[in-house]
């Protein structure tokens, strides 16, 4: 067992000779950020809303997200498996759990940052509600929007590892199968790839938010 | 449902002070009073405590150095981005060849397994909230202020520990109870690298699909981050200078009257 450990730290050839399974478990581990972003997003969007709307339920939304987002990720997961048991969808509900604070808050402070003129000249132009919500408030809010989608991206990526315990976990798969076969160079590429994704991920949002909002960038180069 | 729950509580009043295991042959097994969960409390302090310490006795004087000097600003970014995308599973998983080899090539460590890997990631977790909070508190301290000092004739060490770290203070303290709870938190996963801690319960749990010591686990784990969080949260109310608190209600209140 200790002896293993005395071979090279990080052996290349085996991860070249390992490539199809890396692929694999590097696009799982993309979706199962997607899913608990996409949802997550969702959900915050509605709460985000609902906040809006009635500021009164805004204290006790931050508080019930801010209690699951203070959960530690193992007990979170192991509360959930005796009820869903070591599924997708106990990796999902613990992800998308956590990215709700960031969201919700971001989203929020976001809308609540918009010059009230604008919104006053939008409503004087006959904009309803709805139609105000999507067309100025969400894109004007967006630079805070996709702030706080970066943040839970980048700590999503990372937790999707954890969930390797319940038999998920993306890269997360290579940590936990070096640990137990005291391979370091699973460990490395695990982590490693963990780092590079989350990176690019957060990379890939800045890109976005360039795309979705020309307006800023105009006058930035201006 | 409720029969659940009532496993879960039975398993907390009996389970303090060790575990006992039916095998599936009838046979019962006491495992002694160290895999009772008030050990494996202990045992979770200690490893949390350690290395808390020994990221705050290097974390806190750089921070304080840097922000001092206003140098550095660049590396304290990449600081916060690098601990952010960092996994903590792969951090505790990194530490275990590491402290093997470390072991392996020193006499005097007994085993690279255990506490020393978990320490070693705890302790490199730790290390990033610290340092930015103490850099960004003290270099985050109003130049006036500081000026005044210099124009008194204080001397810079003193500048720095008579006046930027007491006014940064509520900010260290913060930095100090983000790294204690993650700690707390994390520490679970030393279980994997065959430490003790509260993980124990969940991860042996998760190997024998045991729900009600999985559920019972996870209480203790949560149960003690709160603390830690209420606990560092006391320490901090107690400790920043009287004249920079914010005021309380009554203050308010009087002061209005």
């Amino acid at each position: 067992m200790i002896g293993q450990s005395t071979g090279p730290f990080f052996r290349w050839d085996w991860v070249f000779s390992h490539l199809d399974l890396v692929w694999e478990k590097v696009v799982e581990h993309l979706v199962l950020t997607g899913v608990a972003l996409g949802v997550g997003m969702a959900l915050s969007l509605v709460l985000s809303v609902l906040a809006l709307r009635w500021r009164r339920t805004y204290t006790p939304i931050t508080w019930v997200t801010g209690a699951l987002y203070s959960i530690p990720s193992l007990a979170l997961f192991a509360f959930l498996v005796p009820i869903t048991g070591f599924t997708l969808l106990t990796a999902e509900i613990g992800l998308v759990s956590y990215t709700l604070l960031i969201l919700i808050r971001n989203i929020v402070a976001g809308i609540d940052g918009i010059d009230p003129a604008v919104r006053e000249s939008a409503i004087g132009m006959g904009y309803g509600r709805r139609r105000l919500f999507l067309e100025i408030e969400l894109p004007l809010a967006l630079p805070v929007i996709i702030a706080g989608l970066r943040i839970a991206a980048v700590t999503t990526i990372g937790l999707v590892t954890v969930t390797a315990l319940i038999g998920q976990g993306g890269v997360g798969f290579f940590i936990l199968r070096g640990l137990s076969r005291f391979f370091s160079t699973e460990i490395v590429l695990g982590t490693a790839l963990s780092v590079i994704l989350a990176v690019s991920v957060d990379l890939a949002l800045v890109l976005v938010e360039r795309a979705l909002s020309p307006w800023a960038r105009r006058r930035a180069s201006a | 449902m409720i029969d659940f729950l009532g496993e879960v509580v039975r398993w907390l009043v009996e389970t303090w002070d060790g575990l006992v295991l039916t095998q599936p042959g009838g046979a019962v097994i006491d495992q002694g009073f160290r895999s009772g969960y008030v050990w494996r409390i202990w045992e979770h302090v200690q490893v949390s405590g350690a290395a808390l310490l020994a990221a705050t006795l290097i974390a806190l004087p750089l921070g304080a150095y840097f922000g001092h000097t206003g140098k550095g600003g660049f590396a304290v970014v990449s600081v916060v981005n690098i601990g952010r995308a960092l996994p903590s599973f792969g951090i505790v998983a990194l530490a275990l060849p590491i402290t093997i080899g470390l072991a392996d090539a020193l006499p005097f460590i007994s085993s690279g397994l255990g506490f020393l890997p978990t320490f070693v990631a705890l302790f490199a977790l730790a290390l990033p909230p610290i340092f930015t909070n103490t850099y960004a508190g003290v270099q985050g301290v109003n130049p006036e202020t500081v000026e005044a000092a210099r124009g008194m004739g204080v001397t810079e060490g003193r500048i720095l520990r008579e006046v930027e770290l007491p006014i940064a203070s509520p900010v260290i303290l913060a930095g100090i109870r983000v790294s204690a709870v993650q700690v707390v938190a994390t520490a679970p996963l030393g279980a994997l690298v065959a430490y003790g801690g509260l993980g124990r319960y969940i991860i042996d749990g998760f190997a024998i699909r045991d729900d009600v010591q999985i559920f019972a686990g996870a209480l203790l784990v949560a149960g003690l981050s709160v603390i830690t969080e209420l606990l560092f949260s006391w320490v901090e109310r107690r400790v920043v200078p009287h004249g920079i608190r914010p005021a309380t209600s009554r203050e308010v209140r009087r002061a209005a009257a």
